[in-house]
C-alpha cells in the first residue's frame, strides 16, 4: 500500500540532508577535513597535462644479456666447458657455441633448479632464461616470466625516478601511475605547457666520468663520442671511473671566478674514493663527463680531487644547469622513456568548458522541468521535486567519493536529468491506465507502482550495463561520463521509489475523493 | 489521452526503408570510410585561438604549410577566432609542439594561444580503436545476455536487430557527413545501445503482459495495442531526453558537439526502431501466448 513507515521517512530525510550538505560543501570551505569534500575537476576542466610514457626496455634487455654472457663465460670455465664463441645478438639472444660433447653438461647446468646460472622462479614454475640447442650452437633468451620480471623491475625503478623528477619541478599534486607492464601515466593538473617536464622525462640521465684516450689499446675499448654542443669528437675510454649512481647531491651554482653557471656535485664515500684515486693518477689527462652518450665537457685534470666534490662547467644557462642538477639528483632511468600520448588543456579552455557545461545543464534542466510541469501539473511538481533531489543525490555522492568530474561527466549529468524522469513517467502512465478500471484511487496508485516496476528496472539496468562497460573500457574523460551516468541510475531509482513515491502517497491520501487526480 | 494509431499498417513499409538505410550506411562505411580523429588515427591536434583580427585562415594555412608537417588540416572551430589544426607526422620529435609555437610566432606574431594539444602515437591510437570496438561489442553482448535471461529468444532477436540498426545508422550518418569519430563518439554509441534497449524493453514488457492477458488476440494486433499503450511514455521520455541533449548540443560547447549529435540521432533511431524493427520481428517470428507461457514453466 501507499503507506510509509516513520523510520523510512526519517532515513530518507536524513540522507537527503546529507547529500544536500555535501553538494553545498563544493562551494564553501570547512575547517574539518571530513566534511570539507569537493568534486575533483578533470584535466579537461581545470586545465593540465596528461602524458603517457613508454619504457623502451630493449637496452635493458641487451645490457642484462651482456652481463649474463660475461658471468656465463666464467661459470663455463669453472665447469671445464670450453667456449668457442659467445656473443649477444640484436634480436635479444645470446649465441653460444661449444664443443658438442659438452652439450649435455651445459643443459644440465641450465636446467638445474637450484643453480645460479639460470634462476628458477617457484611462483611461476619457470626459469629466467630458455635455452635452445641447434647442433652445438645454443641460443639463450629470456623466458616469458624472465621478461615479465625484468620489465616489472625496470618499471618500478622508472616510476620512482619519474616521481622524483616531477616532484622536484614542484607542480601541483601530480598523479603518477603504472599502466600495464611498460607504461607510466603522468597527470599534471594546472600545467598548460609541459615542455620542461617532457624534456626532463625524455632524458635517461646516465652520467659517467671517463678518461679521454688517444690510443685504442685500452683493455676496455673506447668509443668516439660527440660533444653536447657539437664542437668536437673525443675518443673516450669505455672504462667508467665513477657513474651517476655514486652522486649524492648536485646543485646549480654561479662560479665566482669565471662568472659561469656550473653544476656542483658531491660523491658518496665510494665515489669520492674512486674519483680521488683516478684524479691522482691521471693529472694532465682529460676527464670526460658523459651524459647519455654525449660529452658535456672534458676538462684537463689540474690536481687530484680527493674531497669528493667537484663541478661541471659546460656553457650552461641557469635553467639548463638547474635541470641538469635536478636530473643528476633524481638519478638515471633504467631505460629511455618515450611519450606516446600527450593531452594538454589550457586553463582558458577548461574555464570555457565549465561555463558551457554548466549553462547546458541549467538550460536542459529548465527545459525538462517546464515540459514535465505542463504535461503533468501537480504530478509534474512531484516529478520535478524528485528530479531536483536526484541531482543533489548525484552531486552529493560524487562529492562524498571525491570523484573526478570531466566535461563528458557533465554531459552524463545532463543526460541523467533527461532520462531520470522516465521512471516517474512509466509509473504515472501506468497509474492513468489503472485508474480507468479501478474506482479506488489508492488501489489504482498502488497497482500503478507495482505493475510498472519490471519496466522501470529493465529500462535502468540496460543503461547501467552500458555505463559499467564504458567505465571499464573507457579512458580519462570518458570514464567521468560512465561514473555520472552509472551513479545517476542509482540515485534515480532511489529518488523515484523513496522520494517521489512518498510525495505521491501523501498527495493521493489527502485527495483521495477528488476526481481525476492525475 | 487514448491513442489508437495503426502502427502495424506500416510495418512492411518502414522495414523496407530501414533495410535500405542500413545498406546505404554500410556502403558508406565500407567505401567512403570513417573520419577518425587523432584518438584513433594517431597524430596531433591543436586547438588554437587567435587574439587579433588580422590573421586569417589562409595566413594560418601558409604558416603551417611551411613547417614541413605533411598534410595539415585547418578549420574553424566554433567561432571565428578558434581553429582546429590536425596533422599526422610520422617521425616523432619530442620538441614538435615547442617548434611549432616558435615557427608560428615568427610567421604571425605572438597573437595566438594553444588552448588544447592532443598528440597520440600510432601504437596508442591503434589500441584505443581496438578498445573502442571491444567496448561496443561487449555492450552488445551484455545486452544480448541480459535480454536472453529476461525474455524469450524471439524478443531477444528483435531487440538485437533493433540495436544493430541504430548503431549502424548512427555510424552511417557520421560516415556520410564526414563527422569526426573520436573517443566521445564511442561513449555516445554505448549510451545509444543502452537507450535503444531501454526503449525496446519497455514495449516488450507490455507485449509480454498482454500476451498473457489477451490470449485470443493475434500478435500483429497485440504489438500495436502494446505500442499504443506505452506511446505516451515513449513520447515523453524521448522528448525530455532530446531536450537535455539539444541543450548540450547548442550550449555545451564545441567539444561536446559530436557526442550530443550522435546521441540525438541515437535517441531518434532508438525510438523508431523499438516500434518499427523490434515489434515487427515478433510478428514475423509468430510469437504467441504459447511462447511466453511455455518458457515460464
Amino acid at each position: 500500500m501507499l503507506k510509509f513507515s516513520k523510520i523510512n521517512i526519517l532515513i530518507t530525510t536524513l540522507l537527503s540532508i546529507i547529500v544536500i550538505f555535501f553538494t553545498i560543501s563544493n562551494f564553501t570551505e570547512f575547517e574539518d577535513e571530513f566534511v570539507n569534500k569537493k568534486i575533483n575537476l578533470g584535466l579537461d576542466l581545470q586545465g593540465g597535462s596528461y602524458l603517457l610514457l613508454k619504457i623502451d626496455n630493449d637496452p635493458v634487455i641487451i645490457k642484462e644479456l651482456q652481463n649474463k654472457a660475461i658471468s656465463l663465460k666464467n661459470v663455463l670455465k669453472e665447469n671445464n666447458i670450453s667456449v668457442l664463441n659467445i656473443r649477444v645478438t640484436d634480436d635479444k639472444k645470446i649465441l653460444l657455441s661449444i664443443n658438442k660433447k659438452d652439450a649435455d653438461k651445459l643443459n644440465q647446468l641450465f636446467n638445474d633448479k637450484n643453480g645460479i646460472v639460470n634462476p628458477y622462479f617457484d611462483q611461476f614454475k619457470s626459469f629466467q632464461f630458455e635455452i635452445a640447442n641447434q647442433e652445438g650452437n645454443f641460443e639463450i633468451f629470456f623466458s616469458k616470466y624472465g621478461l615479465i620480471q625484468l620489465k616489472t623491475s625496470s618499471l618500478d625503478q622508472a616510476i620512482e625516478i619519474v616521481r622524483r623528477r616531477v616532484d622536484e619541478v614542484g607542480t601541483n599534486e601530480p598523479n603518477i601511475l603504472k599502466r600495464g607492464n611498460d607504461r607510466i601515466l603522468v597527470e599534471l593538473p594546472g600545467l598548460d605547457d609541459p615542455m620542461r617536464i617532457k624534456n626532463l622525462l625524455g632524458k635517461t640521465a646516465n652520467l659517467s666520468f671517463r678518461f679521454v684516450t688517444q690510443t685504442n689499446e685500452e683493455t676496455f675499448g673506447s668509443e668516439e663520442l660527440e660533444f653536447e654542443d657539437g664542437s668536437e669528437v673525443a675518443n673516450v675510454s669505455k672504462r667508467i671511473i665513477v657513474s651517476g649512481e655514486n652522486l649524492i647531491d648536485a646543485q646549480p651554482r654561479m662560479d665566482n671566478q669565471t662568472n659561469e653557471t656550473v653544476v656542483t656535485f658531491d660523491f658518496d664515500r665510494v665515489g669520492a674514493k674512486r674519483f680521488g684515486r683516478a684524479t691522482t693518477k691521471g693529472i694532465g689527462k682529460r676527464l670526460a663527463i658523459v651524459l647519455d652518450g654525449k660529452v658535456i665537457s672534458a676538462p684537463v685534470i689540474q690536481e687530484a680531487i680527493v674531497a669528493g666534490s667537484g663541478q661541471i662547467s659546460g656553457d650552461f644557462t641557469f635553467q639548463s644547469a638547474t635541470d641538469l642538477a635536478l636530473l643528476l639528483r633524481s638519478g638515471a632511468l633504467p631505460a629511455p622513456l618515450e611519450i606516446i600520448e600527450e593531452r594538454t588543456v589550457g586553463p582558458g579552455l577548461g574555464q570555457d568548458s565549465i561555463k558551457s557545461g554548466l549553462s547546458a545543464l541549467l538550460i536542459g534542466f529548465i527545459l525538462v522541468i517546464t515540459f514535465m510541469l505542463i504535461k503533468y501539473r501537480v504530478f509534474g511538481i512531484i516529478a520535478n521535486a524528485t528530479l531536483i533531489l536526484n541531482l543533489f543525490f548525484l552531486v552529493g555522492i560524487l562529492t562524498l567519493f571525491e570523484a573526478t568530474l570531466t566535461l563528458p561527466g557533465i554531459a552524463g549529468i545532463i543526460l541523467t536529468v533527461g532520462m531520470a524522469v522516465d521512471a516517474n513517467v512509466l509509473i504515472f502512465e501506468r497509474i492513468k491506465e489503472e485508474i480507468k478500471n479501478e474506482k479506488n484511487q489508492i488501489i489504482a496508485f498502488d497497482a500503478g507502482y507495482n505493475k510498472s516496476r519490471n519496466a522501470v528496472l529493465d529500462a535502468n539496468i540496460t543503461t547501467l550495463i552500458a555505463a559499467i562497460i564504458l567505465f571499464f573500457l573507457g579512458s580519462g574523460p570518458i570514464k567521468g561520463f560512465a561514473v555520472t551516468l552509472g551513479i545517476g541510475i542509482f540515485t534515480t531509482l532511489f529518488s523515484v521509489y523513496f522520494i517521489a513515491r512518498l510525495f505521491t502517497s501523501i498527495y493521493v491520501i489527502r485527495n483521495k475523493n477528488k476526481e481525476q487526480l492525475i | 489521452m487514448i491513442q489508437n494509431l495503426n502502427f502495424n499498417k506500416y510495418y512492411k513499409l518502414f522495414n523496407i526503408i530501414s533495410v535500405v538505410l542500413v545498406i546505404l550506411s554500410l556502403i558508406s562505411i565500407l567505401f567512403k570510410g570513417l573520419n577518425y580523429g587523432v584518438d584513433f588515427k594517431g597524430g596531433t591536434l591543436i586547438e588554437l585561438r587567435i587574439n587579433d583580427n588580422q590573421t586569417t585562415i589562409s595566413n594560418l594555412r601558409s604558416a603551417f604549410n611551411n613547417m614541413n608537417l605533411g598534410d595539415v588540416a585547418i578549420k574553424n572551430f566554433g567561432n571565428d577566432n578558434d581553429y582546429l589544426i590536425k596533422f599526422v607526422k610520422k617521425d616523432r620529435d619530442k620538441n614538435l609542439i615547442q617548434n611549432i609555437k616558435k615557427d608560428l610566432q615568427s610567421s604571425i606574431g605572438p597573437v595566438f594561444e594553444f588552448r588544447r594539444v592532443e598528440s597520440v602515437g600510432p601504437k596508442v591510437s591503434a589500441e584505443l580503436l581496438n578498445k573502442g570496438l571491444i567496448a561496443i561489442a561487449a555492450s552488445l553482448g551484455a545486452m544480448l545476455f541480459y535480454i536472453w535471461i529476461r525474455f524469450e529468444w524471439q524478443f531477444s532477436l528483435g531487440a538485437i536487430i533493433a540495436l544493430f540498426h541504430d548503431v549502424i545508422l548512427t555510424i552511417g550518418i557520421f560516415s556520410l557527413f564526414n563527422i569526426e569519430i573520436n573517443l566521445s563518439i564511442v561513449a555516445a554509441l554505448l549510451t545509444i545501445v543502452g537507450y535503444s534497449m531501454n526503449d525496446t524493453v519497455v514495449i516488450f514488457d507490455r507485449v509480454r503482459e498482454n500476451l498473457k492477458k489477451h490470449i485470443s488476440i493475434k500478435i500483429f494486433e497485440l504489438t500495436n495495442i502494446s505500442i499504443n499503450e506505452t506511446l505516451s511514455r515513449t513520447i515523453i521520455t524521448s522528448a525530455t531526453t532530446l531536450l537535455a541533449l539539444l541543450s548540450i548540443f547548442v550550449f555545451g560547447g564545441e567539444i561536446l558537439k559530436g557526442f550530443s549529435l550522435a546521441m540525438i540521432l541515437g535517441v531518434i533511431f532508438g525510438t523508431y526502431s523499438s516500434i518499427y524493427i523490434a515489434n515487427p520481428t515478433l510478428v514475423y517470428l509468430k510469437v504467441s501466448y504459447k511462447t511466453v507461457v511455455k518458457e515460464e514453466k
